[in-house]
């Protein structure tokens, strides 16, 4: 059998511009709302207006006598849920809310939900349920509730982890800091809201709705309806935005779900603003203490850092944010601890680097302020505290080219001439100047992908995996990769994704999508390739023929003996001399446990950050963020930056802006919309520079790719705490850091 | 949302004469809507005014006052180059306000009658006397902390969100309202009440009262050489001010003959300063003097639900507009309007 070279560079590598582009900003994407099968009606559920207590009373038959609803749910008359939503059949799997009885359990949970023949008839019926409510004190804030001990905070996360000998590393240490950090809930908030339109056909399913993980939904809805995944056909060709929210099947969505099966008719449900503030996850609140310790030299002896984190009533998932000290920083001892604290709100999930972004944010400050008491510069400390190996388990890196984003990103942002103390700066204008950095990083996961290639007779293909474009560009970056692994010009791929009939695309989350989904595309092509060399090297009138112990590679639509432009053959040749209209590959992908077991496998960043604050009003201003990232090889370099572009506003944001106020007596999000829950705009993000760092990893997979998904956020939030620091002199352990905060500082 | 009537007149009169019971008038809509969608605000009939003819001009009367039709949009207004010559700061917190989008829609008459942002006022389920009159408020105990400083009341701690009310008040601008009593003049000053024991009553329009112009006066343009809007809050844009501050002078061998001052977002209604003014009158401009006059014009401020913060940011934040407006109006509008971010920048080009 002919060897086939694994070919990757014609089409990857490029800065191709998204192939959707055209058709989003004409309007001809169409998202999951947009769809309006006939006959469909309108749902819309009724928020628990308490956040902690049941439901005493709905006015059910004000809301039927209005016209036009055809349907009013409540615990009362919910149809039945084949599969529980209380169970768990995977580690992936949380409890739903879906009216199982009348408690409250959060602000926002589904407490009734209505159908309707109009959206406007189905909002007023459940604003005509009017409920009332017996309603117990809500425990909203850390402090509220007695801490439980955590046994797994995140998806197979660790909860306590120690290597070496804290206590040891504590007595050792001749600088010490010990700091306490807050970081409030956070919301998503993708600008397309969850929405769903279910339609049923006996018991077949199709779901329009927006999903980071389609193989794994259809799982989660056919146990809850009790059917067969493969009666479900679930569409998501475009997602407006995940961030880790899309990715488990909610309880709304159900809800949804179960009226259409129970009205016969279609159903679309999509969520207001304010309503993705409760049942569709959140960051949790933390509270983080660091102790940290280093020696004369500026070495660390120990990293001790402690997580308190907030968790829903009935679920356990919280930010496993004390991990992200583990396998950056060089120490002797390093111990990460988790505790939980139970409070009166949704259930927290994963939203964009969970865990690592609340905990680098913590992480970098805290060695800011022991560099600062070690009287060594913040980079310097960090290059003396490198990583050569993984801390703890002194586990090689697969690739690690930290040193090298340090170095361009300081150079880019010119950090040598940053003076050591603070409050010296001063623009022109005369506003205070701060400089800081953080170390960005993330894991490289890699979960299992299947995908199928169909080349036909006018070398022309199909290339097919269940995929997700959340926005990052899926479509553009994976089609690069197809056309790669088959050998072909990307115009002459077509790329079949965002569709679960389709080969499992894995899920979109982890930083893992364009590595696996991507492996199992190149994979197929490959199977197609590795057939057409059998099928050459077997045809007398092939200029391939014979050289079946030769290697083959695919490029351009031409099959090639490797190193020999010479002597090739077209796969149309090919396929026309075997009689084939077309030619089939499959193909899969995920990481061998051996490869997981021998390495560390990790992207890496460095982000620097300029700040400018108000002398007398307090009010900041990012000025500059430089970004320097490793993450392996960079399939499209104009959609990766765009992606590390957007987690390092991400950390401005973390950095300054989020948070969700709750109100003391109801519970309730008082700041559930776009208004009042800030986040960045264009007029808060002035010079932004990513640099993307080679990095060439054998290891972290076939094609070398690690994710760029998630890093931007890491590092940057710490970046810029720092630089407010360095710019006032005055250190804010609170996230997010405002004016107020700097006003009663002086 | 609940149903409505929803009526489209063609005259103020009939505008007027189509009030009743729960009825609301239509401008732009971008306050209006949103609070009917949360169910905040439940009109029985929205009378869309935006169809009534003749109000969306900018006038010049020969004495130079100025008189803006209340469908004037915002952007507009703004935009205006002979407005914006003659008063300069008004132009300049018109562009500080929301977005560009919004001010596209929104009205000056929507925005002279905006609502509150406190959130207790926006959720229908939350006690609210300004709202519902009676039931409370839970803003007091609550966890809002941009609430009022200046003339608030057990009954209510709102504040006006206005970034246009501020520089009007300033000039004292005057609103012409049609009703069904007939037509009246108020003082913009006197336009937005301070809560008292009635905080439901928010202006002193009497029902049925529709805006339909405001005048600016012509010794407005007096001070147009030395006018700032100063708009302090978190984020730089979108997003309404923690605090701000519209300060203008008119100066005369090197003293200040007259000023103006005005704080907005720290009460219900905006807060003219007269004390203020008085204090800077005659005196030469200069740091200490605008301290004092900043702090004569927190006199009597007090902390509502732990935000004695932005007392101290309001003191900050006058004197620097005074400050700003002494250093003279730039002669190109910033890239970031009232912004403290391009306010030093620009002058040093004006």
């Amino acid at each position: 059998m002919p060897d086939t070279l694994t070919r990757f560079g014609s089409n990857s590598g490029q800065p191709t511009t998204r192939r959707d582009g055209i058709a989003k900003v004409t309007g001809q994407a169409t998202f999951a709302a947009d769809n309006h099968p006939e006959g469909m009606l309108h749902a819309v559920y009724v928020p628990a207006g308490i956040a902690r207590g049941r439901v005493a009373h709905l006015e059910v038959e004000a809301a039927r006598a209005h016209p036009g609803v055809t349907h009013v749910i409540t615990p009362g008359n919910r149809p039945d849920l084949p599969g529980d939503p209380d169970a768990k059949p995977t580690r992936f799997s949380f409890r739903i809310e879906v009216l199982q009885d009348d408690t409250v359990r959060y602000a926002g949970q589904p407490i009734a939900l209505v159908l309707a023949e109009t959206l406007e008839a189905a909002t007023e019926g459940a604003r005509l349920l009017a409920p009332r409510y017996e309603a117990e004190p809500p425990r909203t804030g850390l402090d509220d509730n007695a801490p439980f001990a955590v046994e797994e905070p995140g998806f197979g996360a660790p909860g306590d982890t120690v290597h070496g000998d804290p206590e040891a590393g504590h007595a050792a240490a001749a600088t010490s800091i010990d700091a306490t950090y807050d970081t409030p809930p956070q919301y998503h908030n993708a600008m397309e809201s969850h929405a769903v339109v279910a339609q049923w056909d006996g018991d077949r399913l199709t779901l329009d709705t927006p999903s980071q993980a389609l193989a794994m939904s259809c799982a989660a809805y056919a146990h809850l309806f009790g059917i067969e995944a493969a009666d479900i056909t679930l569409r998501s060709p475009y997602l407006g935005g995940g961030f880790g929210s899309k990715a488990i099947p909610n309880g709304p969505m159900v809800l949804a779900i179960l009226a259409a099966r129970e009205a016969g008719r279609p159903v679309k449900l999509s969520l207001t603003r304010r309503q993705m503030f409760g049942p569709v996850g959140h960051r949790g609140a933390t509270r983080q203490r660091l102790r940290l310790g280093c020696d004369a030299d500026g070495r660390l002896t120990v990293i001790d850092h402690e997580t308190l984190a907030a968790t829903s009533t009935f679920e356990t998932f919280l930010e496993s944010a004390s991990n992200a000290s583990q396998g950056l920083y060089a120490s002797s001892a390093i111990r990460s601890a988790h505790q939980g604290v139970r409070l009166d709100v949704g259930t927290p999930g994963p939203m964009r680097a969970p865990g690592e972004a609340s905990g680098s944010a913590a992480l970098e400050c805290a060695m800011d302020e022991l560099a600062q008491a070690a009287g060594i510069d913040p980079l310097e400390f960090r290059l003396r505290n490198y990583a050569e190996t993984e801390p703890g388990t002194g586990k090689p890196y697969s690739s690690k080219a930290l040193r090298e984003c340090y170095a361009r990103g300081a150079e880019a942002f010119g950090w040598a001439d940053r003076p050591a103390r603070p409050g010296t700066m001063r623009s022109t204008d005369g506003k205070l100047v701060g400089w800081g950095m953080g170390t960005a990083f993330f894991p490289s996961p890699m979960f299992a992908a299947e995908a199928r290639a169909t080349l036909r007779a006018d070398g022309s293909a199909t290339l097919e995996t269940g995929g997700a474009d959340m926005g990052q560009g899926a479509w553009t970056a994976l089609a690069q990769i197809a056309a790669d692994g088959i050998g072909l010009p990307l115009d002459r791929v077509e790329l079949r994704s965002g569709l679960s009939t389709l080969p499992d695309g894995g899920v979109a989350g982890g930083s893992g999508h364009t590595a696996t989904a991507g492996g199992a595309l190149h994979s197929a092509g490959g199977d197609v390739v590795r057939q057409l060399s059998e099928l050459a090297s077997g045809q007398p009138d092939s200029p391939l023929f014979g050289a079946g112990n030769a290697t083959f590679e695919a490029r351009g639509g031409r099959l090639q003996i490797a190193g020999d432009d010479g002597r090739g053959d077209a796969f149309a040749d090919i396929l026309a001399r075997a009689g084939l209209s077309e030619l089939t590959g499959s193909g899969s992908a995920s990481r061998p446990d051996a490869d997981s077991r021998d390495y560390a496998m990790n992207s890496h960043g460095a982000v620097f950050a300029e700040v400018a604050v108000d002398p007398d009003l307090g009010q900041i201003r990012v000025r500059r963020l430089v970004g320097a990232f490793a993450a392996g090889r960079i399939v499209n370099p104009r959609l990766a930056e765009s992606q590390l572009m957007g987690g390092m506003i991400w950390g401005l944001s973390f950095a300054l802006h989020e948070a969700a106020v709750h109100d003391p007596r109801s519970g309730r999000i008082l700041n559930a919309d776009l208004a009042e829950y800030r986040v960045p705009v264009n007029a808060d993000v002035q010079g932004l520079e990513v640099i993307t760092v080679e990095e060439d990893d054998p290891h972290v997979n076939a094609l070398g790719i690690k994710g760029v998904g998630e890093i931007g956020i890491t590092g940057t939030v710490g970046a810029i705490a720092n630089a407010v620091w360095h710019a006032t002199g005055t250190r804010v352990r609170r996230f997010p850091i405002g004016l107020a905060d700097l006003l009663a500082a002086e | 949302m609940k149903p409505f009537d929803f009526v489209q007149p063609r005259s103020a009169r009939d505008a007027v004469a189509q009030w009743g019971p729960d009825a609301a008038y239509l401008g732009g809509g971008t306050n209006l809507v949103d609070l009917m969608k949360t169910g905040a605000l439940q009109p029985a009939r929205v009378i869309d005014v935006t169809r009534l003819p003749g109000l969306d001009r900018i006038e010049v009367a020969a004495d130079g006052a100025v008189r803006i039709g209340a469908l004037v949009r915002n952007a507009d207004l703004a935009r205006d180059a002979d407005f914006a010559v003659r008063a300069p700061m008004v132009a300049e917190a018109l562009l500080a306000g929301a977005s560009g989008q919004l001010r596209n829609a929104a009205t000056l008459g929507g925005n002279l009658m905006q609502h509150t942002r406190c959130p207790y006022f926006m959720e229908p389920d939350a006690a609210c006397n300004r709202r519902a009159p009676g039931t409370g408020c839970d803003a007091i105990g609550g966890a809002w902390d941009n609430a009022a400083i200046l003339g608030h009341a057990p009954s209510c701690i709102a504040t006006n969100p206005s970034d246009l009310c501020v520089p009007l008040a300033a000039l004292d601008a005057v609103v012409e309202v049609e009703g069904p009593d007939g037509a009246r003049d108020i003082a913009l000053e006197e336009l937005h009440r301070l809560p008292g024991d009635a905080p439901e009553r928010e202006t002193t329009l009497a029902p049925g009262e529709l805006i339909v112009a405001l005048r600016l006066p012509a010794e407005a343009a007096a001070f147009a050489g030395h006018a700032r809007y100063l708009k302090v809050r978190e984020r730089t844009s979108y997003a309404f001010a923690l605090v701000s501050a519209a300060a203008a002078m008119r100066l005369e061998g090197g003293r200040i003959a007259e000023a103006r001052l005005a704080l907005g977002a720290v009460a219900a209604k905006p807060w003219r300063a007269r004390t203020a003014e008085k204090m800077l009158a005659g005196q030469p401009p200069g740091p200490d003097l605008f301290a004092r006059a900043a702090e004569a014009a927190l006199a009597g401020a007090a902390p509502a639900e732990g935000n004695g913060w932005k007392i101290d940011l309001a003191r900050r934040t006058a004197a620097r507009a005074l400050a700003a407006a002494a250093a003279g109006t730039p002669e190109r509008m910033p890239a970031l309007p009232a912004s403290p971010f391009s306010l030093s920048e620009d002058l040093s080009h004006a």
